[in-house]
């Protein structure tokens, strides 16, 4: 990958993550570990992979996004809102009854959202429907999901990725955010899903693994699934919980809980001290 | 008497389906392994490019058609009632209510009338399922030309609709131009001693109730609740405040179905007594339908037994 793409993107990521902290922090509430964990794969979506409009959302000919872990919404406003969907500012009003911005995605009421998810395993069945929609048009825009590791365990998960393979929907690409961890513990502990790549295999999808952050590896693994044999295509991405603030990291607390004060400051510090790090780094090369 | 001509709703949902196959080509029509039960073998045959089989997976199916209504396509998801709005039920919630999509649910084996399967399949509950989603309109037929006539109506219709229909053969009431109206309750017969609001099959038992009611003297206004939900309350409410009574008629649990709806209208802007005729909040069990039919109170005689005790209950 491009070195100044690479960074590019390497700063959009931190700019969502301070978003994930700002809206949750501001908001008392919400999900930032796994909001964090796929900060990297939302920043390489709408700031390099996925064709969309901000001034014209509802472009027929845009791919499309389902975020099938609906509850990392914070991570999908940050990129939405620096992709111009609407303006940075309404971040900090995230799950206010006056905003529209929800706990979880809503397709009526944010701009850029393309489905309503939140319950998990729904999201990747609307995926694969849109997929199926773009085959009968003969349009030939792709649909990306994200889903959770976690998520997988929802029987509704595998019908989804069933009727995919045999269906051939080959302008599929998913996601799974493979951070390991879910709220009772890890997903080893609680319900195994493992082997993940396997199980997808089995399916009929291609399969790639991938360091969900590292940017090269990213991109190598979309670059991979453009390749359109006939198959669906899965992307795991090995990635941390709680990403890019220290104290969150690999910490299942951090599932379903928003910053107090101190832990805001000090959550939005380490990722300025890291951006101003890229920006000067950006600014040398 | 002429000969009554008997064909299942079922049918009539299959004739519409047709009917947009050659008429509008965003029609999509998706199924779950019971295309030859639903009738939508039948499009299929003609439209194989426009209909997909999602297998044993009903939860998925309503998730694929929520994708697809947001490709641009109206889509008609069927499969049993029980499955389509108790399996999926969340699906239809989350994926087609709450985003509220252009997604048709197409549920048929509705009620009692499933006959020898049993309980696991009568599904007496989906009314009372689908009222509780916003938004969600929900049409019963009361016969195969109205079953037609709201398939039509539905794909014109830009939002989620639950339509419900019923395995059984069931009379023919109404005439080749039978007009169907979006929302509104249909006064069959002009009578003010007793109310009988009847939805589904129920519909021409109460015409048969009417006929016998005649018998005592008395005149009942039926009419046929074909849109459960919105509640055409303009027409429930004349009637009720006219009649001075009324029974409700339909297959479906008493609780949360037409029933439910006409005493929470009432209630609140006329209050008036009601006699529900319907499942007494109990398990179906097997056996030939018409049987069942008779054995759960849903018949005419029923209905007249009821309607006498509404006319009882007036003050």
């Amino acid at each position: 990958m491009d070195k100044k793409l690479k960074r590019e993107l390497e700063m959009q990521a931190i700019r969502i993550r301070m978003a994930v902290i700002k809206g949750t922090f501001n908001a008392k509430s919400g999900h930032p570990g796994g909001s964090l964990s796929v900060s990297d794969i939302m920043a390489y979506l709408y700031f390099h992979k996925m064709n969309v409009d901000p001034q014209n959302p509802d472009w027929e000919d845009r791919d499309r996004f389902v975020l099938s872990k609906g509850h990392t919404a914070p991570a999908l406003y940050g990129a939405l809102a620096l992709k111009g969907f609407f303006p940075e500012s309404e971040i900090e009003r995230l799950r206010k009854p006056t905003s529209f911005l929800q706990g979880h995605p809503s397709l009526r009421m944010t701009p850029g959202v393309d489905m309503s998810t939140g319950s998990l395993g729904q999201g990747i069945s609307a995926a694969v429907g849109m997929a199926l929609g773009a085959k009968l048009k003969g349009a030939d825009y792709n649909v990306y999901t994200i889903l959770g590791d976690g998520e997988i365990q929802e029987g509704q998960v595998w019908e989804a990725a069933m009727f995919a393979a045999a269906k051939k929907l080959d302008n599929l690409v998913a996601v799974v955010d493979n951070n390991n961890l879910q709220i009772d513990g890890t997903i080893e502990e609680v319900n195994s899903p493992y082997p993940i790549d396997k199980k997808f295999e089995a399916f009929g999808w291609n399969v790639i693994n991938c360091d969900g952050h590292d940017f090269d590896e990213i991109d190598a693994a979309f670059t991979f699934a453009d390749k359109k044999n006939g198959k669906p295509s899965v992307i795991i991405a090995k990635t941390v919980k709680g990403k890019g603030v220290s104290y969150m990291e690999y910490a299942v607390e951090w599932h379903g809980k928003a910053p107090q004060q101190e832990e805001y400051v000090e959550a939005m510090n380490e990722l300025e001290d890291r951006l101003s790090e890229l920006e000067t780094l950006a600014a040398q090369e | 008497m002429a000969d009554i001509i008997t064909k299942a709703t079922r049918i009539g949902y299959a004739e519409g389906l047709l009917y947009l196959g050659e008429t509008d080509e965003k029609v999509v029509v998706l199924d779950a392994d019971l295309a030859g039960a639903t009738q939508t073998a039948k499009f299929k045959q003609k439209h194989p490019d426009r209909f997909f089989d999602c297998g044993i997976a009903e939860q998925n199916m309503i998730g694929i058609a929520s994708g697809l209504s947001l490709s641009g396509f109206t889509v008609f998801a069927s499969s049993f009632a029980m499955f389509a709005s108790g399996r999926a039920f969340e699906q239809i919630r989350n994926s087609v209510g709450y985003p509220h999509l252009n997604v048709k649910v197409g549920a048929t084996h509705a009620g009692i009338s499933v006959g020898e399967d049993g309980a696991s399949h009568q599904c007496n509950e989906d009314i009372a399922l689908m009222r509780s989603i916003p938004g969600m309109t929900i049409i019963n037929p009361a016969d195969a030309v109205e079953a037609k006539a709201a398939t039509i109506a539905a794909a014109k219709y830009d939002g989620p609709v639950y339509m419900r229909f019923g395995r059984l053969a069931v009379p023919v009431i109404f005439d080749r131009d039978y007009k169907f109206e979006w929302g509104k309750a249909q006064v069959l017969t002009e009578g003010n001693d007793v109310a009988i609001m009847a939805t589904g099959l129920m519909v021409n038992e109460a015409l048969m109730a009417a006929e016998q009611l005649k018998n005592d003297g008395i005149q009942a206004r039926v009419l046929n609740i074909h849109t459960i939900k919105p509640l055409d309350e303009e027409c429930v409410i004349n009637a009720a405040r006219e009649c001075g009574c009324v029974v409700t008629a339909e297959e479906h649990n008493v609780i949360g179905g037409l029933g439910g709806a006409v005493c929470e209208t009432l209630s609140e802007n006329c209050p008036t007594p009601v006699v529900r005729v319907g499942v007494d909040d109990e398990f179906g069990r097997s056996g030939p339908a018409v049987e069942l039919l008779h054995l759960y109170g849903l018949d005419a005689a029923h209905i007249v037994e009821s309607a006498k005790k509404a006319i009882s209950l007036k003050k």
